[in-house]
């Protein structure tokens, strides 16, 4: 089988890999920012709640989490997976992999923000106040960029990891670069099993000189 | 009427109390500055006064309006707390400038959230946007940082900082202007260039209180002195009367105290 052949069915799985990555971003971002707000809140019972959640996401592997969004959904409450979102088909298991990446990587991103947003010092808050800001006002005017910029370098490893961790998702056989590259090996090929990497490898490079800009284009200010 | 009536206030932190029943009054174009040792309440009583700490009791008053009453629920709502804030201005011992935004921006970001409140905003944003900048202008002009107009606070001395924090207090024009403590997060050599523009306030007949260990400064610059000590007013009076003929006897350790360093 010819190296182009090769790399255009890799393309193929490496394009499930994408849809994972993208999609996780996609709503992980956001419900992290919901997850920290829970943290943050002085309403213990929810900052209790939210907390021991993100305890146990961070504190018991992907693998096992894809497992149980895959399983115990229809196990214990005879609930299927839906095989299409807003009418978009989708396979089942894609999307229980979307599922548990999006929980687990929210879990992540929202320790990343409550770090970021408890770093900035109080007095940011307290000029804002005596210059009759409103809460939101001070939140998005004069914290949140600075936030940004103290949470980029941890952000950009949690999404390089995050890369590499969708290969995670073939252990409940959604059909992903590794997993297509395995079945390679059934017919005595072996080498598009290392090929893999470069796909990885480009990837995480583009998402490296990302991350570098953004990093520049907020070198204007300290703080 | 005086511009500023403060009432029996108390604040306690847990079992510690701080402030114990401080009362005084301000005429207009007033400078009072208070002195006394470090933990005397002084910073505290600043806070209370801009509502960012609530005290326990106690009345503050602003022309005669009741701007705050411990013993009157209703008076705390959140909504009328930020109105009530503009009556006041603080500038901080350490600054706390914005970093993202340069000089001017720090002047004017607190202008133009107001301004988009107005009902006539959407009609006349660029005249009101306008009228905004070269208010702020102005402004960074007389603390005398014209030419530091587009630099990030990163970027300026904390003299140059500290100047900057009162043209963004000045920004909303507040009736009195507190400041804590402005020049003790700087070095000796650049407390002059603060002071100075302190000093030139006063004679823009700003209403100003002003915490401070810089005794030659208060003795001549202060209408009226307030000595704190123990979370109450152990002396108050003239300059004149504080500094040259203290009354009470802590008062007298506290200054000689200050000599011996
Ligand atoms: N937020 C707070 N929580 C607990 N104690 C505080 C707080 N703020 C101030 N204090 C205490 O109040 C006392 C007076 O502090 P402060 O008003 O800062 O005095 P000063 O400005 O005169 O040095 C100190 O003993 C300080 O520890
Ligand atoms: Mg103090």
């Amino acid at each position: 089988m010819s190296f182009q052949t090769v790399t255009k069915v890799l393309l193929q799985g490496f394009a499930e890999n994408c849809v994972i990555f993208a999609v996780t971003l996609l709503f992980a971002i956001p419900l992290g920012l919901i997850i920290a707000f829970g943290s943050m809140s002085r309403f213990w019972p929810l900052k209790w709640l939210t907390r021991t959640f993100v305890w146990v996401i961070r504190g018991t592997p992907l693998m096992l989490q894809l497992f149980v969004v895959m399983y115990v959904p229809g196990l214990l409450f005879d609930v299927t997976m839906p095989n299409r979102v807003l009418g978009i088909p989708i396979d089942p298991r894609m999307f229980s992999a979307l599922v548990a990446f999006i929980i687990n990587y929210a879990a992540y991103f929202s320790e990343i923000y409550r770090g970021g947003i408890e770093s900035i010092a109080v007095g940011q808050y307290e000029a804002g106040q005596v210059l009759g800001m409103t809460g939101p006002q001070i939140f998005f005017k004069v914290v949140l960029l600075q936030v940004v910029k103290r949470i980029i370098p941890p952000m950009g490893n949690e999404i390089i990891t995050l890369v590499k961790d969708t290969s995670l998702a073939r252990v409940i056989a959604v059909q992903e670069i590794l997993w297509i590259a395995e079945e390679f090996t059934t017919v005595g090929l072996i080498w598009p099993l290392f090929y893999t990497g470069v796909f990885f490898l480009a990837f995480c490079g583009v998402l490296t000189l990302l991350f570098g800009f953004i990093e520049r284009k907020l070198d204007y200010f300290r703080g | 009427m005086p511009i500023l009536e403060v009432r029996n206030i108390r604040k306690s932190f847990g079992n510690n109390e701080v402030l114990r029943g401080v009362g005084f009054t301000m005429e207009k174009g007033e400078v009072l500055a208070i002195i006394g040792s470090s933990g005397s309440g002084k910073t505290t009583l600043l806070r209370c006064l801009n509502f960012l700490e609530r005290p326990d009791a106690g009345q503050i008053l602003v022309n005669g309006e009741m701007l705050f009453d411990a013993e009157d629920e209703s008076i705390h709502n959140e909504k009328e707390l930020r109105k009530k804030r503009l009556h006041f201005g603080l500038v901080f011992q350490s600054f706390n400038l914005f970093p993202q935004y340069n000089v001017l921006r720090n002047v004017s970001l607190a202008m133009e959230l107001l301004a988009k409140e107005r009902p006539d905003f959407k009609s006349r944003r660029r005249e009101i946007m306008g009228e905004i900048e070269s208010r702020a202008l102005a402004l960074i002009s007389r603390v005398g940082l014209a030419d530091k107009v587009n630099s990030y606070p990163y970027q300026l001395s904390g003299g140059q900082q500290q100047r900057v924090a009162i043209a963004r207090a000045l920004a909303l024009s507040p009736e009195i202007l507190c400041f804590d403590e402005p020049t003790s997060a700087l070095d000796p050599e650049l407390t002059g260039e603060v002071l100075k523009v302190i000093r030139s306030l006063k004679s823009s007949d700003s209403t100003m209180i002003v915490v401070t260990h810089e005794m030659e400064f208060a003795r001549n610059v202060a209408d009226k002195v307030i000595f704190m000590a123990d979370g109450l007013i152990e002396e108050e009076g003239t300059a004149e009367e504080v500094f040259g003929n203290p009354k009470s006897e802590r008062t007298r350790a506290f200054f000689s105290s200050l000599s011996e360093r």
